[in-house]
């Protein structure tokens, strides 16, 4: 069937080469199959909602040497699902999950915040800058811990890390004693809602860290290695890859990056619940990665991708009481966002849905 | 050739082949069977936790006043009768190599589903079916997409995970409280037993499911597909065992787990609330994970899983007597249990070929 497919003369513009599939991809084909198309899509179908529903949605304005607006609004927010997403984006990269990362935010939190409210000048600087340091080495040290379960002990990442997101949280609220602490330190509520060069702080910490990893992903092998680890750590190994260390450094770096995340929320509110700081955050980060194209597989990954689903997620959490349906409704919407993204990216469904439209094609075509 | 082993006079005579056992040929004595018998490695695991399980428990009634009685031991069966029939729903993804993150928010749904209908005036037995009937298609829709669409158990459950945790704030915000009387007498219905103790029906419908969800792992052919899947599904495709029906069964089986674990909650807590539930996915895979069932599948039993229940059960029973200890060390030492059994687990699947 598909043999004499080519000799329609609907198809002969396509390539002659065609003989096990439909068609050789058009360029129109080929640009609907671009990785980044559908989250972009995606997210200026988002954007167009909310334009329609509050048309001065997209006005940004200049008040005091600070740049002020919905959409500044809702790239401050996604600052943390940013941090983590960019995290998460190399660790699913190498075929892992961490999904200890909302526990580790919990405690960078928790840690950050009972410093700061031991320290004796609870208002200083470098209180709030010592504090932050330390959670975020802290932070840093579970990488290591998950790094080794997995790297060295051999563990599957999602039950390594399984271990720390069951206890994690536990262990923030041992560090707070259980109390929701509230911390009175100007610099650290910067973190947050502080400004520099008319932008958010918390969003520049995310771009300069999704900035370093691209360019150190992209620009270096590094990225190529770890894509080779996430394809076959064994093989990449016997190739001369240090799988070991570069799948323990993802870790870590996931841990360094929940810290950083987890200090940006505490901040926010200036203060810590060591129970719901950072809760299913690591979910809404796997989320982001998925809706940018990276494969849960591992082997490649794409963290412009995975920043524009970080935006997706934040703008959407926003969209939801905009157009007015209740807010905890945007689980309904995420988990259709879940699904429809695996759908398009299941190479079965893709499949199913092709064979569909070429079958549909072909009855045209002969009748 | 065949007939010179067949016109062979035996040694042995009328008492046939030797025993492969006892080299001297000597029938061994009960008691050295007793003596040397060593249990199959596939038990280790359960036995462990077993040991574990009384362990803590003598451990708790050497320290604490009253904890070695016989009622709490029943009440620790009341009070986690919704998670061990979880965990039976639990350790059947987890035997083929998957994983179900809903079941936490498909409890929550369950209850929430309940709560509602009883106050729209529904008769409670229609709220059952109905609750039943969801949660089971949930299950089975996931089953669909893992298995047709090649979607990972981890990703499409999390969908599930959401759309369940959306439906209940769809349906309600606010806790419901269930009035139903039906309810009511299903909830403090309990049995009697000799010398003052009695056992609330909800542990006995979790004991009976256990034993239902055990006989059909280790007796019928859905069970050895179930491991057989776990063990290599590629290979049990090849063998020309029904992995599609098995693989979307196992997961309609933790759909229907949960929502009925959602209904003994509902029994629990007489109320239906959007917030229930929240982790307790983690708390279903902690105890199977505990119970000593293989995270990579083709291990496992139930039995497992309700030891591991149990155990989880003993320490919050551990840190409420202690009085001094504060709720935050209950996850801790889950955590930390977990880890124990992940890493010895992993040292021993590393020893075999």
């Amino acid at each position: 069937m598909s043999d004499t497919l080519p000799k329609v003369p609907d198809t002969a513009s396509a390539p002659p080469s065609a003989g096990d599939g439909p068609a050789r991809p058009s360029p129109l084909a080929r640009a609907l199959a671009h990785p980044l198309l559908w989250p972009v899509l995606a997210l200026v179908v988002l954007l167009a909602v909310n334009v329609a529903a509050q048309p001065g949605f997209l006005e940004v304005r200049l008040q005091d040497g600070h740049l002020f607006g919905s959409v500044i609004d809702i790239l401050r927010n996604s600052a943390p699902i940013m941090l983590v997403a960019t995290g998460m984006t190399l660790v699913i990269a190498t075929r892992g999950i961490d999904l200890s990362v909302g526990a580790i935010a919990a405690i960078a939190g928790a840690i950050a915040c009972t410093q700061i409210v031991g320290a004796a000048d609870q208002g200083a600087a470098s209180v709030a800058i010592i504090a932050s340091t330390t959670a975020v080495a802290a932070c840093v040290l579970l990488g290591l811990w998950n790094g080794f379960l997995v790297a060295v002990l051999g563990i599957q990442p999602i039950i390594a890390t399984l271990v720390l997101m069951v206890a994690g949280r536990g262990l923030a609220m041992l560090v707070t004693d259980g109390q929701i602490t509230t911390v009175n330190n100007d610099t650290f509520s910067d973190l947050a809602s502080g400004f520099v060069l008319t932008l958010p702080i918390a969003l520049i910490i995310a771009l300069v860290v999704f900035g370093l990893t691209a360019v150190l992903t992209r620009r270096t092998a590094l990225g190529m290695l770890i894509e080779a680890v996430g394809i076959n750590p064994e093989a990449s190994r016997l190739a001369g890859v240090r799988s070991r260390t570069i799948i323990w450094t993802v870790y870590v770096f996931a841990g360094f990056c929940a810290g950083v995340a987890g200090l940006i929320i505490a901040a926010n509110t200036s203060s810590v619940n060591a129970n719901s700081l950072g809760l299913w955050i690591e979910l809404d980060a796997i989320l982001a990665v998925v809706i940018g194209g990276t494969s849960l597989a591992g082997g490649r990954f794409s963290l412009a991708g995975t920043l524009v689903g970080a935006v997706f997620i934040a703008t959407l959490a926003r969209t939801i009481p905009t157009i007015g349906i209740p807010s905890e409704a945007n689980y309904l919407f995420k988990a259709v966002v879940v699904v429809l993204v695996c759908l398009l990216q299941s190479p079965k469904a893709r499949a199913a849905i092709g064979s569909l439209l070429t079958a549909r094609h072909s009855k045209g075509a002969t009748s | 050739m065949s007939t010179a082993t067949v016109t062979r006079p035996g040694p042995g005579g009328p008492s046939g082949p030797a025993a492969p056992g006892s080299p001297s040929g000597r029938p061994r004595s009960a008691w050295e069977r007793v003596r040397t018998y060593t249990p199959s490695s596939r038990y280790l695991p359960v036995i462990t936790t077993a040991a574990l399980f009384v362990g803590m428990f003598s451990v708790g009634g050497a320290r604490y006043e009253g904890f070695a009685d016989p009622q709490v031991f029943l009440s620790l069966l009341l009070d986690n009768s919704f998670l061990i029939v979880l965990a039976v729903g639990m350790t059947f993804v987890i035997l083929t190599g998957g994983i179900d993150l809903s079941v936490g928010s498909n409890v929550a749904l369950s209850t929430v589903i309940a709560a509602k209908t009883l106050e729209m005036g529904w008769s409670p037995y229609l709220t059952v079916v109905a609750v039943l009937v969801t949660g089971t298609v949930l299950g089975t829709a996931m089953g669909l997409l893992i298995h047709y669409f090649d979607i990972q158990p981890f990703i499409a459950t999390l969908a599930g995970m959401f759309l369940a945790r959306g439906l209940c704030y769809l349906i309600s915000v606010d806790s419901i409280p269930i009035s139903d009387e039906t309810f009511q007498t299903w909830a403090f219905a309990s049995v009697d037993l000799p010398g003052g103790y009695y056992v609330g029906w909800t542990s006995i419908v979790a004991l009976a499911t256990v034993a239902i969800a055990a006989l059909v792992l280790a007796r019928t052919r859905f069970g050895r597909t179930v491991y057989a899947i776990g063990g290599n599904e590629s290979s049990a495709l090849l063998m020309g065992l029904r992995v599609a029906s098995t693989k979307v069964g196992v997961y309609a089986i933790s759909g229907f787990c949960a929502a009925f674990a959602g209904l003994l909650f509902a029994l629990y807590t007489l109320s239906g609330y959007s917030l229930n539930a929240v982790g307790m996915e983690l708390d279903a895979i902690a105890a199977v994970v505990i119970g000593g069932t293989l995270l990579t599948g083709g291990r496992g039993f139930v039995i497992g899983s309700l030891l591991g229940v149990l155990v989880l059960g003993v320490i919050q029973t551990f840190i409420s007597f202690d009085g001094t200890l504060s709720s935050w060390w209950t996850r801790i030492s889950i955590g930390l249990l977990v880890l124990v059994f992940v890493v010895v687990q992993r040292f021993m699947t590393r020893r075999q070929p």
